[in-house]
């Protein structure tokens, strides 16, 4: 599935995160993530977002993510809401919820 | 009515669905339900990213014993049938209806739940709905909607709107409320569900607080919606039965009991006699002082 245009979802505030999805054509999922936790953690964020990604059948995006401290349960939800954004659907994505 | 074994309810928190702080610690605070809300407290730009993230957390965080319930968008908006069929999906106990005024809404609403529960492959009937009175229309009509279906659990005043639709505001004695709670609460006891008084709103105001939610548990109500987590405790406090009622409920149990040994028909305690109202009071009473953790496991009082 192409992403249309630049998508975002999210916000900067304690426990979420800000997931900024663009275009691209080729290059697979490539993830540029802010976290204070990335050492320890980032191997397991990015996987969720590729993950959801993958569950759209999303193959090549530029995600861009700011992580203030998310569970992997916002983290996907707010993936998914960036990627319906981006691909301009509307109809929750059941299959991937 | 949804249930045959009642269920307390003496808070009901108010958590915004697009907050996933709130989200993550809302099972801390020990309210007897939560509810999530994609209404009012989500901006028309957020609804879809709300729903996800109120589905998301359902899937994985640990809300305890509480009731978990959402507050959908209302039947009037384009967000209101995903909402209700992502929610259903996500295995919500109770579906909160806002601006309720008819029992035909209330209708639509357990069928597009029904609906859902088959679509999703949830258990038939295994999703619960309530009513949120906001308007003199859904006060006039508050009997019909609170006895609309099996699957309704509970009715809710929501003061905030109905007041301005009664051309009023919100005062601090309440008393623009009177005729709206009575109605309200008549309406579920008829029904066999639960009544919940509406949000006090001044959190600076503890005493203001103490005051409402004393009154209200005279009138009869189950609980009260809360929009703060210190709220929770306050009003806990008030719905905890003292040591002398207490006492009192035990002494008519064991009265039962005894009663039920000696296959006595007639049940009688000092000597005047215990009837099915004074032993489902006995029966409430221990309910709560077991949740204001006043008796231990066993039923003996816990000296402080």
């Amino acid at each position: 599935m192409e992403i249309k245009k630049t998508a975002l979802a999210g916000t900067l505030e304690s426990s979420d995160i800000q997931i900024t999805l663009s275009p691209a054509t080729a290059g697979g999922i490539q993830i540029d993530l802010d976290s204070a936790v990335a050492s320890q953690y980032g191997d397991e964020i990015k996987k969720v977002i590729t993950d959801t990604l993958t569950g759209f059948k999303i193959d090549n995006a530029l995600v861009k993510a700011v992580d203030k401290g998310a569970l992997d349960c916002v983290i996907k939800a707010r993936t998914i809401a960036a990627a319906q954004r981006a691909l301009e659907q509307t109809e929750p994505a059941w299959e991937v919820l | 009515m949804a249930e045959t074994e009642e269920r307390l309810r003496r808070t009901m928190m108010f958590v915004p669905g697009n907050n996933p702080a709130m989200l993550k610690d809302a099972g801390i605070y020990g309210a007897d339900s939560i509810m999530f809300d994609l209404e009012d407290a989500v901006s028309l730009k957020e609804k879809d990213a709300a729903r996800d993230l109120v589905y998301e957390a359902l899937q994985t965080v640990d809300y305890g014993n509480a009731e978990k319930v959402v507050r959908v968008n209302g039947v009037d908006t384009p967000f209101y049938k995903d909402d209700v069929r992502a929610m259903v999906k996500a295995g919500i106990d109770v579906i909160r209806l806002p601006k309720t005024e008819t029992a035909d809404m209330i209708k639509e609403l357990v069928d597009d739940v029904a609906s859902a529960e088959t679509e999703f492959g949830r258990e038939e009937g295994s999703t619960h709905v309530m009513a949120a009175i906001e308007s003199a229309k859904g006060v006039v009509n508050a009997n019909e909607i609170a006895a609309a279906s099996d699957r309704m659990i509970g009715i809710a005043l929501s003061a905030e709107d109905y007041t301005t639709d009664m051309k009023t505001h919100r005062y601090p004695d309440g008393r623009e409320l009177e005729y709206a709670r009575n109605v309200i609460l008549h309406a579920a006891r008829a029904a066999g569900i639960a009544a919940f008084d509406t949000v006090f709103t001044n959190l600076d105001d503890e005493a203001g607080l103490i005051r409402e939610t004393q009154f209200i548990h005279q009138l009869g109500y189950d609980g009260k919606s809360v929009i703060n987590p210190r709220q929770i405790a306050v009003i806990n406090k008030v719905y905890a039965p003292t040591k002398a009622e207490i006492q009192t409920a035990q002494q008519v149990i064991a009265a039962i009991e005894e009663a039920h040994e000696k296959g006595s028909g007639v049940i009688s305690l000092n000597g005047q006699m215990v009837d099915r109202p004074v032993a489902l009071r006995a029966q409430r009473v221990m309910n709560l002082a077991k949740a204001s953790h006043l008796v231990d496991e066993e039923g003996n009082y816990v000296e402080e």
